[in-house]
């Protein structure tokens, strides 16, 4: 563990993490749009931005993206000195002017007093902040189904020849790591859409919720060598099986153990 | 024969030499891209033909070779004839017999063929006197123009390999690098980082495997000292490379060449081939134990995969999107290796420096910017080309007395330097000298060496949109500040110039310009708002006139200018032939007249009337009648 300065404050880190862990466990609040715990970070929406200096490089400092930039001992870190504020606050008018409709982004401008853009708002409202967190989730997953396309202005996430992607196999994982919430779907215990594709669902076994598309399964049996039942069983049902066999191994030993906790997952939404 | 020692180096470039002792005339034929586009290869091959036509070939020695390119890409096809000196231009296949029974053969001289210095009108018979070559010095592209690129034994008898052998032989690989320091050389290729430091950290990084990459993926539009540098004499690039990979330790290379450039991939693999069974790269080289092998990779044919972590990404496989880091290559770079990346001139200065030593190159140059540099000469000046000269130069220097001054002799308005994310400087900065300190300082940059001379028919607002909107396209469009607020500062400049501009615009213009510098993720976000920063910086006037009085004061931008017929009028009715738009008339020796309602302010007019009757004006100044029916007739 090194440790570091934050705003004034002492905090301790490990080594090389992202210096984002340390502001907020320094308690101090930065916007990030681009960045989630479960995959690489990236550094392309610039809100994260923050000043790092050390005593010895004579009141020079460096702005970083804190979600990358690597902790390191001795480190003076300061989140909002007024060119750290200023350049978020461009950025926050330039994604403004992108999508003047989404309430994530008239939020987070809200809070940094920008109320309409000093920019021509977008003609073609989008709500997509090409934060490309759909993309890194689905290619963390490892299907590698949708990306983006086309460089600077024209750039967009979609899937390849924007057809309907034959490699996506209906998870979600896009979905729900996309902060404002813009990739459609539909989903009933018959079939999921998404990306214009249309999916067949797998009941539990157990309780005949359909939980999981077959692709979703054929995916996972097939990369993890487990057999297919395995993840047609719903998360709640294995979870009941695991309690009940365990609490019979441990039968008197622990007496009326509370069963698997729901739900605890970090969105890491603002 | 493969070279195993420095008795057989010495051995092999003394054959070389000697095989070209029995040519009392050489004939230089320019096959660089430029010239071949001009027809060149035909008039090799008339040569060739000629020569063999006439049995000349074995009895007068004569000897004809197809080079790089010489830099004078305008004037070409270009023959060079060797030891003699004399310079042809504009030669065609139909040139060549009276070039070999008049020139070659008596030594008469053809003038019809001879160079045309501007200034003086005069024919120049020597190469080395015309004013273009007579004021430069050529390190970096020593050979260029002199060898045949397809012939090692051609390079080896010019010098090639001098500098490897000599490193290998009797350097360590400190001895290199402090070498290279002493030099002072910095990087050709952007941001002018020294050298020497980047091989230092990547000698002492710790890794089995060390990279040592070669950038020739050259995206500034415009420029080309890189491809004539890679087609001209890839020797040079080689050589430069071995010698850093033997300072660094590094075994493994890559060029990274753009995808444009099919030419320079050709002469680069032959030059690779003819080196390893030479012994000059692969296995073993020179016989001293080293190894170090270089593969070459199509680029990816954006603008930005010339950047350091997205050209390292693209030879990775993957998407060449810049990369934020804050790790230096040098440590960890391609595959996560300790990496040296140099831009294709810096390699090609690398064996001149390690031959002739650090000082000597040191002692040409500023302060702290040593050696020469390689300049891209385009524009609105006479004599355009490829050129090098010292660190240091002025501008005035090279746009006056190599570049020959203005096009028509008009007057300078600026110049721009550094590429498309470089700055523009007006006159009161013709006698800067020429280095990275001092055109950042204005402003600019380096950058590879681009520079593009303008004159008073240029508008500094219309240029600075220009730069503009390559750079939207090019922006990868990872980060927000570069992609949002190029395509938002576009937005700002079609608005000046068509004569929309607000008050305040020029603030919004340096409040969103201040957040792409600081906010971007890589270099061509953060530089992007140099050519607005610059104009505005020098030209301000001009932005406050598109503004305020709705006026393009250069007359440029057509949405605010109007153009009309003086009483000086003498009815040659030359514009009215030039007009695409139907909008002149006139009788004979009477005066013109233009009709306001169908102009399209395309400025031709102006630039035929050989009696500069034509003027033009703001368009806003033009009674509102005409201009409502301008509107309504487009
Ligand atoms: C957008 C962008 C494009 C670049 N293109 C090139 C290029 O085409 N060739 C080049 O040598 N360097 C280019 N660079 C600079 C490289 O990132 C790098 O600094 C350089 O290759 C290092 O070599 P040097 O130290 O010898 O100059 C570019 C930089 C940026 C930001
Ligand atoms: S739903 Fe399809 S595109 Fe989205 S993360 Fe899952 S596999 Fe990828
Ligand atoms: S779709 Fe959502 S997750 Fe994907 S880039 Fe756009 S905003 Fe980000
Ligand atoms: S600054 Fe521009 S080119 Fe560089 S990463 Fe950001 S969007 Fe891409
Ligand atoms: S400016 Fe162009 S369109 Fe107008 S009169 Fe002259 S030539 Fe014709
Ligand atoms: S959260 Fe760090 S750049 Fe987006
Ligand atoms: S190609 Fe012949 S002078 Fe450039």
């Amino acid at each position: 563990m090194i440790t570091l300065t934050v705003n004034g404050k002492t905090v301790r880190a490990r080594e090389g993490s992202p210096l984002l862990e340390a502001v907020r466990a320094a308690g101090v609040e930065i916007p990030t749009l681009c960045q989630h715990e479960a995959l690489e970070p990236w550094g392309g929406c610039r809100l994260c931005l923050v000043d790092v200096t050390r005593p010895e490089w004579n009141g020079w400092a460096k702005m970083v993206v804190s979600c990358m930039y690597p902790a390191e001992e001795g480190l003076i870190v300061e989140t909002h000195t007024e060119r750290v504020v200023e350049t978020r606050r461009v950025v926050l008018d330039l994604l403004l002017a992108r999508c003047p409709e989404t309430p994530l982004i008239q939020r987070l401008a809200r809070e940094h007093g920008i109320e309409k853009t000093s920019y021509l708002p977008n003609p073609e409202p989008t709500d997509c902040i090409l934060c490309g967190l759909c993309t890194r989730v689905c290619d963390h997953i490892g299907v590698f189904a949708i990306s983006s396309v086309n460089r600077g202005a024209g750039r967009e996430i979609a899937p390849p020849f924007h057809e309907a992607p034959p490699d996506c196999i209906g998870c979600l994982a896009c979905a729900e790591v996309c902060p404002t919430s813009c990739i459609p779907y539909e989903t009933s215990d018959a079939r999921r859409t998404i990306w214009g594709k249309a999916f067949e669902m797998v009941r539990c076994p157990k309780c005949g919720k359909a939980h999981i598309t077959k692709a979703q399964a054929d995916f996972y049996a097939g990369r993890n060598g487990v057999p297919r039942s395995y993840f047609e069983t719903c998360d709640a049902c294995k979870r009941q099986e695991m309690a009940r066999t365990f609490s019979k191994l441990s039968a008197g030993a622990v007496g009326g153990m509370e069963t698997g906790k729901q739900g605890n997952r970090e969105t890491g939404r603002p | 024969m493969r070279i195993d020692s420095r008795e057989r180096f010495d051995a092999a470039v003394s054959e070389a030499l000697a095989g070209r002792e029995g040519h009392e005339t050489e004939i230089l034929v320019c096959c660089g891209t430029g010239c071949l586009a001009n027809g060149s290869q035909k008039v090799a091959e008339a040569f060739a033909e000629e020569v063999e036509k006439r049995g000349l070939k074995a009895g007068v020695g004569l000897f004809t070779k197809k080079t790089g390119c010489h830099g004078f890409c305008e004037k070409g096809p270009l023959v060079v004839l060797q030891p003699s000196g004399v310079l042809y231009t504009k030669v065609e296949p139909r040139h060549v017999p009276d070039i070999l029974d008049k020139t070659v053969a008596k030594g008469e001289l053809i003038p019809r063929l001879l160079y045309k210095d501007p200034s003086t009108k005069k024919p120049v018979e020597r190469y080395a006197e015309v004013p273009f070559y007579k004021n430069q010095t050529r390190i970096a592209m020593r050979n260029i123009g002199k060898i045949d690129p397809a012939d090692l034994g051609d390079a080896l008898a010019h010098g090639a390999y001098a500098g490897l052998a000599k490193a290998l032989f009797e350097m360590t690989p400190e001895q290199v690098i402090a070498e290279v320091e002493r030099s002072g050389l910095r990087g050709r290729g952007g941001a002018g980082f020294v050298t020497a430091r980047k091989w230092k950290a990547a000698r002492k990084a710790k890794g089995e495997r060390k990279f040592l990459l070669c950038n020739g993926d050259e995206g500034d539009p415009g420029a080309f000292k890189d491809r004539s540098i890679m087609e001209g004499d890839p020797h040079s690039v080689l050589e430069g490379m071995v010698i850093g990979a033997y300072a660094v330790g590094a075994h493994e290379g890559y060029i990274y060449v753009r995808d444009e450039y099919p030419l320079a991939v050709v002469h680069l693999s032959l030059a690779m081939e003819q080196a390893r069974q030479a012994g000059i790269l692969g296995r073993d080289i020179l016989g001293t134990g080293f190894d170090f092998d270089i593969r070459i990779s199509r680029g990816g044919g954006a603008f930005v995969c010339g950047e350091s972590s997205a050209l390292m990404r693209s030879l990775e496989g993957k998407t060449g999107e810049p990369r934020q880091k804050y790790v230096h290559a040098t440590e960890r770079g391609l595959f996560d290796c300790p990496t040296v990346l140099n831009n294709v001139e810096t390699w090609a200065d690398v064996g001149a420096i390690i031959q002739n030593g650090g000082a000597w190159f040191a002692a040409m140059g500023t302060d702290k910017s040593k050696g020469t540099k390689a300049f891209s000469l385009v524009g609105k000046v006479k004599n355009t080309g490829l050129i090098e000269l010292p660190m240091g130069t002025t501008l005035r220097h090279i746009i006056y007395d190599i570049g020959g001054g203005i096009l028509g002799d008009r007057p300078f308005k600026a110049v721009q330097t550094g590429g498309p994310s470089g700055g523009c400087l007006p006159e009161s900065h013709l006698d800067d000298p020429v280095d990275y300190e001092k055109l950042t300082e204005a402003g600019s940059m380096m950058g590879s060496g681009g520079m593009i001379v303008m004159d008073d028919r240029t508008c500094m607002v219309d240029v600075a949109r220009y730069f503009l909107r390559f750079l939207v396209e090019e922006s990868c469009g990872k980060c927000v500040p570069c992609r949002e607020g190029l395509k938002q500062m576009l937005v700002i400049y079609d608005d000046l110039v068509a004569g929309r501009g607000r008050p305040g615009d020029i603030e919004r213009i340096e409040r969103l310009s201040a957040g792409m510098q600081l906010g971007s993720l890589c270099e061509l976000g953060k530089s992007a708002p140099n050519p607005v920063l610059s104009t505005l910086r020098y030209f301000r006037d001009e932005y406050l006139a598109h503004i305020e009085q709705k006026a393009c004061p250069a007359g440029i931008c057509r949405d605010l200018t109007a153009y009309e017929i003086l009483e000086s009028c003498e009815g040659c009715g030359v514009c009215l032939k030039a007009c695409p738009a139907e909008a002149i008339t006139g009788e004979k020796k009477a005066l013109h007249v233009i009709h306001q309602g169908r102009c399209i302010s395309c400025g031709a007019c102006y630039e035929v009337c050989p009696t500069d009757a034509i003027r033009f004006f703001p368009k806003a100044e033009l009674a509102p009648a005409a201009a409502a029916s301008r509107g309504g007739a487009s």
